[in-house]
Order: structure tokens, then C-alpha cells, then sequence
């Protein structure tokens, strides 16, 4: 019986292990340095807000594992040996594979900043990261004061998290407003104000220089480019994440930023495929970057994968772009392609519209001379996957998409509908262009 | 160090309160020790002042502890701390708080004495403290139910407040926690005593059967039957709650329109016992015994009151007559002239003490019967027509004298005096035989469906469940129907109405339903042992256009739809699959949805035609694949 073996217990290498089970009766083993079951890694932050225990984050009860026939394996791999096709672990053992998926997700990426390595600075990634924070940062008693440097989605998940034990905050955000490098600026800027609001000193444009820490080695201050120094007791590093593939070093397998894989989601070995956060697209699939480190995208490799290992070849050829988030208590949603100003397209042309709130706004991208639909961000109003996919796919018109916006809306029963404002703006804003 | 803007009042524990909440708590406690002064037999000078003192500082520290809970920060999702605190994570306070409650269900159901309820005598104690409330409303002294509703209905209404402050951004909460707390306070509490005040039977228009077990027992038939045109637009009314209206309801909006919109349990269960909602069980092993109990329940509930009917049914037929009957001084009324002759019933009622016998010849153009084994008989009888005495009959009815007319002309007439006590039989529509075919028939018929149509759509263990209860029940009530006229199932329907009363009325849902509140959370009651929840959900899930909607392939596993399920619902096992969530015990309560960061869950009434749709490779990935493997 062919065993088919794959280091990372996250959503991408579990997906991948589901679905070959359903195919097959391969021995499956799943290894995993972090945690002894699966988890969902983007709800850490709700074990800190005491939303939930840690067990609540597990998907699958602990019956599921044996009742699959997925063999769980607490261990972390040192080195892997292509030739002899065999893991050398940490702990001393080794195990052998007939085929290997590599799907160790991602680790912080930081900046080599003076006192990375002092006691209070952490991401916020694994398992590990949540058990620190828990301790540098229990109270606002022992942590009076965080420091947030990087503006994106963990970023913003960190701040939340330590507002919840009224820890002051301070987020450091390099650009003019809070993930510009995604959101077009209307929407980053109202995303600023309302971190704001929840009593977050968001500092745009500002950067780190370095940290310093005590006599103990604990951070006592940062201090930015600009010369300010600011106390605090830890230091959130939420600069973005790398493909955790430090342990690949020595192997034959080749990497770049990640492990690279062909669209089989194969690397260069034979036998050995990368999925999830830690594989790189040798050629990046349309807009999409080369290394993709979405939950959804690392699901959807796994499914892929399933298959290619069961027989069925297949590439990896993901649908419409879609991804979802939460800051604070505005949620967001984007399908399609809805670029930042930074990253903009020539043919790219936005309409804007904001509610009176400051809680809600949609942004809908089209193509300048067809009018084609090319993709939406929603904040604050929900949409349904399945309308905005199917438009996306039938290429609708921009007019069309703003007519029949309310098919696509997903908020619960009874909410405000705001799509007849939405559809006056639009109306009015092409008035005044045309 | 002059950034740091630290609020001294909070020590950045998010379990602690803020002042207000403090005097809040003690504004609530202050009212609450007053009750249990009263309970322990402190004798308040004036009882109304009193009271309105202690329900309005219960409920004004309520709704002000969640106004300084709430208000002051941003709408949205308010679970911070949940888990961190002892009365909402199965703490030392969560079981505190469990055993009190649990202590005063005890007293209620069976110790009511202890609340200060004297048998033939003036209340005492904290039940005395609520008479002026009782008459003012009913016109009667209080009692331990009175307490208790009153009590239940200031909970609804200062926690729905609390509650609607909590989802204040959340349009569907608000909307449906003022439908409980409207209910609640009219349909169950107020106008109830108000027909008492106007010596109609009480009665709770919402309070549908089985939830309402005792909606049939004989004892509340009668008060139907005896109240005119009201008990009978009542007792109507309750029949077609049960076919018409909650089917009809529940097809289009699921069982939500009932558990989560109307029934005073889950009411209660989504107020105050929010803040316990995410202590259900999630586990697959409690899902697998919630099936059976809630079930077995609907089985015994329908038993139990088709015995109830059927001994009420053949209590009313002549031919039952015995020495037993008690009749002393009663003239009995009779008009069923088939099985038993009549004149060993007239024996049977001299037996039984009856001053006389009347039969009531209904159809003119008949003759009447003649009677035959008349020895022994020493009372008077008559057989009289129906349409010759129709007025004497109905002053009899209204208590006044009458003499009736023999409908033999020799026969002498029968006098009947003011205020002489009489006894009615076979006057209802109804006989036992029709009842038990219109049972079977109907279980029939529902199974018959089941199987046909729906049995895909059923677990294995479902199918076999099914049908070795309609075995089961089907037997029962064939047999009682072939066997001897003694016999009544194998039980006594009195005990077992009393019996399913102390189980299930009294233990589970009063005192393990709410008692345990804080350890298993808020719908015990709900999820295992209501059988009209059991029967909504069986129609809910098989029969509706009610589901949740899963959005295409935007979950991310977070596990907070499954925590906060009452129900103990899985939802994530179905979300993170892409499958929409038809379940049973869904009570259609929104939180899932509310809680869900990316917008991943809606209720929904939409058409039957896929509803259910399995998803094995979700939305967004690549077309070709989701065709391949989600085609079956």
C-alpha cells in the first residue's frame, strides 16, 4: 500500500488527506511539530478574547482521526533524505514515504530589526505565539502597553485581541492608511478611522527602527525612524508571513521564497508536491501572487492535490479570487479583482460608494471601455459567493451588476438594504462624469 | 510614558465590571432580598409597595447592568471574556447559581409550602408578598405559579432588554426578542389570569400540545366543554394549532416562527439564558442521544394523551356505568341506546347512587327504546325526545328546574329541581372508536409518507428508530381497541399522565431545563426532552423551506458558529463543507449567523429543490473539478 506522508496538520495538508482518503486507501501520516490535531489557524485570536477554548478551534472531534485511518504524528522534521525517500526527525526517528506533500504553511516574516530575539516579541501565527502572548501579555497590569508594527490582517487581529484586556496599543503602519497595499484608499482609510475608534493609536506612516529591551531581556521600549521612542511591554510583529521552509535548506528540493512547484503543485523531486502557504507558483496564476497564503487557497490546493495523487491529474486552477475578513467589527469581503491604488490596472476604473455610518462601503472595479465587471469589496454588507461568481463569470456589465445588486446581498433578514443608495450614487456619479 | 491614557477603573481582566455595573448588581440584588426576606417569612407591612419594589429594582438593575455592559462600546459581537468567567465557564458561580435554581424548582414543583403556599388558608411567606399582583389581575390569592410566571416574565422582558442592547446592530435579534417578550407577556402571562377574572378557563393560546400535555386531560376538557362558546373556541383553537396552524408555519419558516419567535421555554432560553448558550454539547455522541430522548419523548407524550383522550372518551359513554361512578344524588342523562342494555345502566347508576336515569331519545322519527332488565331498578327514569324538551333540557343545563316530557303517553313525566346536580353521557361527537382510528390513521399516514417520500433523507439508525416506535404505539392502540372494554393500553392513563407529568413537565423541563442553565446551557430542555420542538424539527427537517445558507466557499473553520449553537448544532461541520444546514433541533435563533467574522451563514426560506446541497470541493476552486466531483 502506497504511504503517503504529509508534514503540516493545517487546513491545506488536511484537506489533502480528506480527500485522498475518499478516494483511496492509501496510508496516510500527518505530522505536525505544533499542535497534536488539526486547527483553524485564523481563529487563534478568539482563544485570547475569550470567544473560545482551544478545543473549539479543532474542526474534527478526536474520533475522527482513527476513524479515517489518518495516522497523526507529533514530530518535527530535520531533514529530509529525496533519495532514500526518508524524514529524519528532531526527536530522533525517521519515518519512509512513497509520496511527500509539504504543507508547513507560514512562519512571520520580519525585517531583521534590532531585538527581534527579546523576550515580548512575537508574531502571531502558530500555537506557540498564542501561549506567548498569553504570557507576556495576560493583563494590562503586566502589559501595559503593545506595540503593533506592519499593518495588514494579523495586524489588526493583534489589536483587537489586546483591546479586549484593555491593553493600549500602538500600530505602526508604514503607509498613509491601514493595508493600502490591498484596499483602495477610500476603504483603507475608513478601516483607519474606525481602528481608531476602538482606541488603537494607529500611527501611519511610521516605522520601525528597533527594539530595546531591559537588563532581563525583556522589551522595554521601540523606537521608530522617526526618532520617537514608545515604552511597551511586547512587540507584535505583524509584518506579513514566508513559506516556513527553513528545514529544507539541505534537501535537493528546490525553493525560492517557497518550496516551487509546477501547476501539478509539484517541486522538482518526483513524488514530492507543496501546498498551501509554503508553495510558490514557478509561473504566479493571473493576478494571483506566487505564493498564496489564504486559508481558502491553501484548501483548495489540497483538493487539487487529492486528486493528482489518486490517479486523477490535475493543475491547480483556481476560480475567481475571493477572500474574506474581519477588522474589528466592520467584516469585509472581496471576489473578483479590486486592486489597490498602488497596484491598479490601466483598464481598471472603480466606483466608490460609502454609507453615511463610516461602517460600510463598496467598491465595484470594471474594465474603463467594456464595462465589464471585474470584481467588488464589500465592508460592513454581506454578499453571496455563488451570484458574484456567476457574474464574474458571465462577464456582466458594471450596470448590470449594480441592478441586480440586492440578488447578491447576504446580510441577515430584516437588515437595512442599502442597495438603492448604492445604485443612486451610481447613478449620480456617472452624471456628473458623463 | 504620557501616551499611556490607562482607564483606572478597569484592570484589563475582560471579566471585570465597571461601576455602574456594581451599583447595577446591587440595585438587582437589593430587590432579589427582598423576596427571599419574604421567604423567610418577614411579614411586609404593605405587600403591593413591597413587591413593586422588588420586581422594579430586579429589573432596573438588569437592564441598567447591560446598558453599562453595552452601550458604551462599538455594535457588534460582544463575547469577550465568556470564556474567562466563572459564571459563563462553568465556574464556581455558574454551579452556585445552578443549585439555586435547581433548589427552586424543587420547592416549586413539590414543596410548594416552603414558598409559602397554605392549603385552605391565607398565603404566608414569599407567595403572599405576590397576592395583591394575583388580584389584581385574577382576582385570586397568588400561588407558587402565579410567583413563578411573574418571576419568568420579568426575566424574559429585563433580559430581552439586555439582550437587544447586546445585538443592537443585529435587526433580526432585536425584531424576535421583542416577539418573545411580547408573548410572553400577554399571550402567557397576562391575559390568562385576566380570563380567570372573567371565569373563562385559563388558558395560553401559545402554549400548543404535546408542549401543552395537559391541554387534553379530562379535567381541562370538561372546563372547555362547560365554558360556552369561549371553551369552545378554545379547545378549537388548540386542535387546529396543532394541524393547521403550526404546520402551515413551520413549512414556510421553519420551527424558528415557534422556538425562537413565540414558546415561552425558549423565550426564557434566549434571554436569560443567553449568556449560558455556548455550554451546549457539540459532540457527535450527545446528537446520537439527543435523537432517542427527544423522540422517545414524542412517543410517550402521544401515548400518554391518546390514553388520556380515549379514557375521557369512554368515561363519557353510559355503557361504562358502575357502582364506582360516584352519582350520589345526581339525575343522569343518557342517550346512547346501543351495547349495554339500558336498563342494566340505570341499575348501574341506582348502584352509583344517581337519584334517576333521563334518556334522551335524539332522533324523532325513531321509537324509543324500549327497557328491558328492569328488576331491581327503584329510582325514577324516563325516556324522553330530544326535540319535544329541547327548552326543559337547556334550563336544566343552565341549573334551573324543568319537567320532561315521557315520550311514552302513559309514562309519567320527570320533575327535575333547581339546582339538582346532573350528569351528562354520550354527549360528545367524539366516540373512542372514531378516536383511535383517527390516531392510528393519521400515525399511519405521516410514517406512510416518512417511508415513501423522505426515507433517503434519513439516517439508518433513523429508519430503524422510526419504525420500531410505530410498531410499538401502532400495537398498542390496535390492541386496546380489540381487546376486552376494560382494558385501557396497559396502563392506568391517569398515572400516566401523572407520571409523564413528574418526568417531563416537572424534572426535565422545569427542573433540569432551567436549573442547569449554567452547565449545560439553554436549551436542555430544547434539544432533548421538548416533543413539540421534536415534532416541529421532524417536519423542519423534511418539510420546509426554512435552512441556513452556507456562503459558497468562504468558511474558515473558526468554530464560532458551533460554539455559540444553543443546540449543540455542528454547524461548522456543515459550513466548512459548503452544505446548507437542515437540522431538526434547529431553533432558527440567528447567533450562528450573527457571530459568523466572514459572512458565512444566513436563514433563509427559499424553495424545497436543493436545500440541502452537499458540497464535496467548494466554491472558488477550479470549475472543471467542483463539476467532477460534485456531480452525483
Amino acid at each position: 500500500m502506497e504511504h503517503i506522508v504529509i508534514i503540516g496538520n493545517g487546513i491545506a495538508g488536511i484537506t489533502a488527506a480528506r480527500h485522498i482518503r475518499k478516494l483511496s486507501d492509501k496510508k496516510i501520516t500527518i505530522i505536525s511539530a505544533e499542535t497534536e490535531y488539526f486547527f483553524s489557524r485564523t481563529a487563534l485570536m478568539y482563544v485570547y478574547m475569550g470567544h473560545m477554548k482551544w478545543n473549539h478551534l479543532e474542526p474534527y472531534e478526536s474520533w475522527f482521526w482513527e476513524k479515517n485511518r489518518l495516522d497523526l504524528k507529533k514530530g518535527f522534521v530535520e531533514k529530509i533524505d529525496t533519495e532514500t525517500k526518508t524524514l529524519f526527525f528532531k526527536e530522533g526517528d525517521t519515518l519512509r514515504y512513497d509520496k511527500l506533500v509539504l504543507a508547513t504553511g507560514s512562519t512571520t516574516n520580519t525585517f531583521g530589526w534590532e531585538g527581534l530575539d527579546l523576550k515580548g516579541v512575537l508574531g502571531l501565527v502558530s500555537k506557540q505565539d498564542l501561549e506567548s502572548l498569553e504570557q507576556y501579555a495576560p493583563n494590562n497590569l503586566e502589559c501595559p502597553r503593545a506595540v503593533i508594527v506592519g499593518g495588514g490582517l494579523i495586524g489588526v487581529e493583534l489589536a483587537e485581541m489586546l483591546r479586549t484586556r484593555n491593553i493600549e496599543v500602538t500600530f505602526l503602519v508604514r503607509e498613509k492608511g491601514f493595508w493600502t497595499g490591498v484596499l483602495p484608499n477610500p476603504e483603507a482609510e475608513m478601516i483607519s478611522r474606525h481602528i481608531q475608534s476602538h482606541g488603537v493609536d494607529l500611527r501611519h506612516e511610521t516605522n520601525l527602527d528597533k527594539i530595546l529591551g531591559d537588563a532581563d531581556g525583556n522589551v522595554r521600549a521601540v523606537v521608530t525612524k522617526e526618532g520617537e521612542e514608545i515604552p511597551c511591554s511586547i512587540v507584535g510583529i505583524t509584518t506579513g508571513v514566508k513559506p516556513n521552509i527553513a528545514f529544507l535548506q539541505d534537501s535537493k528540493i528546490e525553493t525560492d521564497k517557497g518550496v516551487l512547484v509546477n501547476r501539478n503543485l509539484e517541486t522538482n523531486i518526483p513524488g514530492i508536491f507543496a501546498i498551501g502557504d509554503c508553495a510558490q507558483q514557478r509561473e504566479p496564476i493571473g493576478y494571483r501572487p506566487a505564493v498564496e497564503a489564504v486559508w481558502y487557497t491553501g484548501r483548495m490546493m489540497g483538493e487539487v492535490l487529492a486528486q493528482t495523487l489518486c490517479g486523477n491529474n490535475m493543475e491547480y486552477n483556481p476560480g475567481h479570487w475571493f477572500n474574506s475578513a474581519k477588522f474589528f467589527d466592520i467584516e469585509y469581503q472581496t471576489y473578483g479583482w479590486v486592486h489597490s491604488k498602488r497596484k491598479l490596472k490601466d483598464h481598471e476604473a472603480q466606483f466608490h460608494w460609502k454609507c453615511e455610518s463610516d461602517q460600510r462601503c463598496v467598491t465595484i472595479s470594471f474594465h474603463k471601455d467594456t464595462n465589464v465587471f471585474l470584481g467588488i469589496n464589500t465592508f460592513g454588507i454581506r454578499m453571496r459567493h455563488e451570484v458574484i461568481d456567476r457574474w464574474l463569470t458571465e462577464k456582466r456589465s458594471i450596470d448590470y451588476v449594480i441592478e441586480h445588486l440586492k440578488e447578491a446581498n447576504f446580510d441577515p433578514e430584516f437588515y437595512k438594504k442599502y442597495e438603492p443608495e448604492i445604485c443612486s450614487a451610481y447613478t449620480n456619479q456617472q452624471t456628473i462624469t458623463a | 510614558m504620557s501616551t499611556i491614557q490607562r482607564d483606572m477603573s478597569l484592570t484589563g481582566d475582560p471579566k471585570s465590571i465597571n461601576t455602574q455595573q456594581k451599583i447595577a448588581s446591587a440595585l438587582g440584588l437589593t430587590g432579589f432580598a427582598i423576596l427571599m426576606a419574604a421567604l423567610f417569612n418577614v411579614n411586609f407591612p404593605n405587600k403591593t409597595l413591597w413587591l413593586t419594589i422588588s420586581l422594579v429594582a430586579m429589573g432596573t438593575g438588569i437592564v441598567w447592568f447591560a446598558r453599562a455592559a453595552y452601550v458604551h462600546k462599538h455594535a457588534g459581537i460582544k463575547n469577550d471574556g465568556v470564556y474567562f468567567k466563572s459564571i459563563s465557564s462553568r465556574g464556581l458561580w455558574a454551579y452556585l447559581i445552578g443549585i439555586a435554581l435547581t433548589l427552586f424548582y424543587v420547592a416549586l414543583y413539590w414543596f410548594p409550602q416552603y414558598l409559602g403556599v397554605v392549603k385552605d388558608g391565607d398565603n404566608t411567606g414569599v407567595v403572599a408578598l405576590f397576592d395583591p399582583l394575583s388580584k389584581f389581575l385574577s382576582g385570586n390569592p397568588a400561588s407558587q405559579w402565579f410567583l413563578y410566571g411573574t418571576l419568568y416574565t420579568l426575566a424574559i422582558l429585563s433580559f430581552g432588554i439586555k439582550f437587544i442592547y447586546k445585538y443592537r446592530h443585529n435587526k433580526y435579534e432585536i425584531i424576535r426578542t421583542i416577539s418573545v417578550m411580547f408573548f410572553q407577556l400577554s399571550l402567557a402571562f397576562i391575559i390568562p389570569e385576566i380570563l380567570v377574572r372573567l371565569n373563562q378557563p385559563y388558558y395560553d393560546f401559545k402554549n400548543i400540545w404535546p408542549l401543552n400535555y395537559e391541554l387534553f386531560a379530562g379535567y381541562k376538557i370538561d372546563e372547555f366543554l362547560s365554558a360556552g362558546d369561549v371553551g369552545l373556541i378554545m379547545l378549537i383553537f388548540g386542535i387546529l394549532s396543532i394541524f393547521v396552524i403550526t404546520p402551515i408555519l413551520t413549512y414556510k419558516y421553519g420551527k424558528r416562527w415557534y422556538c425562537s419567535w413565540v414558546c415561552g421555554c425558549g423565550g426564557l432560553a434566549e434571554t436569560a439564558g443567553d449568556p449560558f448558550r455556548h455550554l451546549s454539547d457539540k459532540s457527535q455522541a450527545a446528537w446520537k442521544i439527543e435523537r432517542w430522548v427527544v423522540h422517545s419523548v414524542v412517543v410517550f407524550v402521544t401515548v400518554m394523551t391518546t390514553a388520556v383522550v380515549f379514557s375521557y372518551l369512554k368515561g363519557n359513554e353510559s355503557q361504562q356505568i358502575s357502582e364506582w361512578s360516584q352519582l350520589e344524588n345526581k339525575v343522569i342523562f343518557m342517550s346512547d341506546a346501543e351495547g349495554k342494555p339500558i336498563g342494566e345502566r340505570i341499575l348501574a347508576a341506582q348502584k352509583a347512587g344517581a337519584k334517576g336515569v333521563v334518556f334522551i331519545n335524539e332522533d324523532p322519527t325513531k321509537q324509543p327504546p324500549n327497557i328491558e332488565a328492569t328488576e331491581g331498578i327503584t329510582i325514577d327514569y324516563a325516556i324522553v325526545s330530544e326535540s319535544e324538551n329541547a327548552q326543559a333540557l337547556k334550563n336544566i343545563e343552565n341549573g334551573k328546574g324543568a319537567v320532561l316530557l315521557n315520550d311514552y303517553p302513559n309514562g309519567p313525566n320527570f320533575s327535575i329541581a333547581e339546582k339538582q346536580e346532573t350528569v351528562f353521557y354520550d354527549n360528545l361527537w367524539l366516540s373512542k372508536d372514531v378516536f383511535i382510528w383517527f390516531v392510528i390513521i393519521l400515525l399511519t399516514l405521516v410514517f406512510g409518507w416518512v417511508m415513501l417520500f423522505k426515507r433517503k433523507e434519513l439516517a439508518k439508525d433513523a429508519t430503524y428508530g422510526a419504525i420500531g416506535y410505530f410498531v410499538v404505539v401502532i400495537s398498542i392502540l390496535l390492541f386496546t381497541y380489540f381487546s376486552s372494554p376494560g382494558k385501557l393500553f396497559f396502563f392506568d392513563a391517569y398515572q400516566l399522565r401523572k407520571t409523564y407529568g413528574f418526568v417531563i413537565g416537572a424534572m426535565f423541563s422545569g427542573v433540569i431545563g432551567v436549573g442547569f442553565y449554567p452547565i449545560f446551557g439553554s436549551r436542555v430542555w430544547c434539544r432533548f426532552g421538548c416533543p413539540m420542538a421534536a415534532i416541529l424539527g421532524f417536519q423542519q427537517r423534511l418539510f420546509s423551506k426554512f435552512r441556513i445558507t452556507t456562503n459558497g466557499g468562504q468558511c474558515i473553520s473558526c468554530g464560532n458558529c458551533s460554539t455559540y449553537c444553543e443546540m449543540g448544532i455542528d454547524v461548522r461541520a456543515y459550513a466548512q463543507k459548503g452544505e446548507n444546514i437542515v437540522r431538526s433541533s434547529c431553533v432558527g435563533c440567528g447567533i450562528c449567523s450573527a457571530v459568523c467574522p466572514r459572512g458565512v451563514l444566513k436563514l433563509e426560506n427559499d424553495g424545497m429543490n436543493g436545500r440541502i446541497d452537499s458540497n464535496e470541493i467548494l466554491l472558488g476552486n477550479d470549475v472543471n473539478l467542483m463539476d467532477l466531483v460534485n456531480r452525483k
